[in-house]
This record gives structure tokens, sequence and C-alpha cells, in this order.
């Protein structure tokens, strides 16, 4: 009970500060999950990150579906997407009843412009991070710059970079991999 | 009965909009039209409202719609909706992803993966950037390009980097940070 509690707490933490869709609660889930906790190490969050962005559903969500299940099965899937989800029914609703045009109101709009800039710090943050554990050879740097340049600059979906890149992994690093054993 | 049928349409949503809770809007476009729950521009300022406040798009989105169709029972049954797809689905592949994750070509295809999500992450920060520290649309429409930078928000921007690297606090703690900033001195 006290570690599906913990689940549920941690996971409602990150739906409450995360802004910006799911990319934006990494540097959370680092601190909390990898950091903290040690439940997952960086590498793991990467995979379930590409494996959330190619499955049906919201990546957070998905995200924290995996990460709870691996932590408690099922139970623990269910107990952290309810904790996900909790901040989110809780302030939504609040706003619904009592506000209208919420996102016209000048503090909030202010507070957002300042909240916005530390998401770009915390994730290029993140990304320096993530850089130095998982880009080692040219073929890494290549997958980098083809899965920004894709994604940034057109409208094609990010599960044919992922698709590809998983495909030339298997090609070009599955090979290295058994010539350095 | 009205929970039920939120209950399957936002099911459909969660089971078919793949890639984030932006993918879910041409879905609650067709929910506006079929249903009429909800009106376009409703579904607009529900956007706006979802982006503003904390919390996956799509949950915020998925929340809104069904309070506003059904009451807070609504919202909560939308919500379940949309996550149970992805707690069937996710929790299928968990399983045989942890059986299989050592295997070696599992694990090659893995190692091109993560650049490449390194590389979405990269993306994600780009459309912040864009939205935060430049002055995209003054440039497009005056092509001025002495005030395509955003100054007072990259000198944030500088500013939290330091203290961030300085420090090392938790995220939420510099989030608070920018929340009052913005209050105080924004907006940027």
């Amino acid at each position: 009970m006290g570690e599906l509690w913990e689940l549920f707490l941690i996971f409602a933490r990150m739906g409450a500060f995360t802004f910006g869709g799911g990319y934006a609660m990494l540097p959370i889930i680092q601190k909390e999950i990898v950091e903290k906790k040690k439940w997952a190490t960086d590498e793991e969050v990467m995979d379930y990150y590409a494996i959330g962005q190619c499955t049906p559903g919201i990546i957070a969500v998905n995200v924290a579906t995996f990460m709870g299940f691996k932590r408690k099965g099922i139970i623990g899937a269910i107990v952290a997407t309810l904790g996900m989800v909790f901040p989110s029914l809780v302030i939504i609703t609040t706003i619904a009843v009592f506000f209208q045009h919420f996102e016209d109101y000048v503090v909030v709009q202010r507070a957002f412009s300042g909240i916005r800039i530390v998401v770009v710090v915390l994730i290029l943050q993140t990304i320096i991070k993530l850089w130095k554990q998982s880009i080692k050879n040219w073929v890494g740097i290549g997958l980098f710059a083809l899965s920004f340049v894709v994604i940034a600059f057109t409208k094609l979906s990010p599960i044919y970079v992922i698709v590809l890149s998983c495909i030339i992994g298997i090609m070009v690093m599955g090979k290295k991999e058994v010539a350095q054993q | 009965m009205i929970y039920l049928l939120l209950f399957v349409e936002f099911f459909k949503i969660g089971l078919f909009s793949i890639g984030g809770g932006l993918a879910t809007l041409p879905f609650l476009y067709h929910l506006a039209d079929t249903y009429g729950w909800i009106t376009s521009e409703e579904l607009l300022d529900m956007i706006a409202v979802a982006e503003s406040t904390p919390g996956p798009i799509g949950i915020n989105t998925a929340t809104f719609v069904g309070y506003r169709t059904a009451g807070p029972l609504g919202g909560i049954i939308a919500t379940l909706g949309t996550v149970t797809p992805s707690i069937i689905i996710i929790v299928l592949i968990a399983y045989y992803f942890m059986k299989f994750s050592e295997h070696p070509k599992v694990r090659a295809g893995f190692n091109g993966v993560r650049p490449a999500v390194v590389g979405l992450i990269a993306a994600a920060g780009y459309e912040v950037v864009k939205i935060s520290l430049l002055n995209t649309e003054h440039f497009v429409d005056t092509l001025d390009l002495l005030n395509v930078i955003n100054y007072k928000a990259v000198a944030l921007f500088a500013a939290m980097m330091f203290i961030c690297y300085r420090f090392k606090k938790h995220p939420i703690v510099y989030i608070v940070i920018g929340g009052l900033i913005g209050i105080l001195v924004g907006p940027f």
C-alpha cells in the first residue's frame, strides 16, 4: 500500500507541474524516478518514450503506465496513470466551474510566459544529459539530427523516425556491438 | 446513457490518437460536429486553457469536454475513457518488452532509437523556444531581423540557465520561480 501511494503521489506531482506536453515532463521524471528513487535508468526512460510515442494514447500517460507497470505490475500501471491525470481533473474542473476565458487573465499569461522560459531551460539541460549517455558515435549524431529536422520542420509523424532509427540501430549498431565483444 | 457514450467516444480517442495530446484534436472536432456537445469556438477556448494549465493536453481537453457535457462526473468518465486503452496496450507491451529487452537485436534497435528520442525532445524544445524566446510572428509579418529575438525573455533564460547549473534544485522549484517572475515582471 505504501509504495502504491508513493507511486500515485509522484505521478500526481508530475501531472501538476508539467506544462506543455509529454516531453516537458522529462526533467521531473529524471529528478524523481531516475535520481531520487532509482526506479529506472535514463536509457530505460528514453525507451519508454520511444514506445509511448509509437503506441496509441497520450505520451505522458503511456510513460506513466509503463513505469507504474515496471514498479508494481498492473495495479502499479493503473495507480501511476490515475496519479498522472488526477491534478488535471481537479484543476480543469475548477477552472470550468469558476472561470470563463481563463487563458485571457493577465496574471495567467504572465505566469505562463515565465514558466515557458523555464521549460526551455529544463528541456535543454535534459537534452545535454541524455546526449552524453545515448549519443556515442557519428551514427548517433546523424540519427539525432535526422530526427530533430524531420520533426521540427516537416509534418511527418514521429513514428516513422522511431521505426527507421530502430532499423538503422539493428543494422549498424548491432554489428558493432557484436564486433566489440 | 450519456456517461457510457462519453466513455466510449473518449476510449476511441485514446485508442486512435497516436503521438501526443494535439493528435487528439481532429477527434475532438469530430465530436463537436457529431454530438453538438460543444461548439468549435468552445473547443478552441478549451485548447487554450489546456495549454495554459499543467497536465497532459489530451487529458485536460478530455476533462473539459466531459465536464461541459455531463458535469464533474462526465469529466472523470471522459478522462478514464481516454487512458483505458493506454493502460491495456502499454501493459501488454511492457510485459513483452521486459522479457525481450536483453535480446541483442532489441538492444541494438533501442541503441538506434535513443539518439532519435533525444532529437524528438530537441524538436519539442524548439517549439517552446519559438514561442518563448523568439518573436516569430512579428518577424514573419515585418521581416524585422533586429527584433526577431525576444531580448527580455533571453535574459531570463540565461539567468535561469545559470541558476539551474549552480544550484541543481528540483525542476518544480524552477517552474514555480518562473511563474512568479512572470507575474512580477512579465509578460515576456
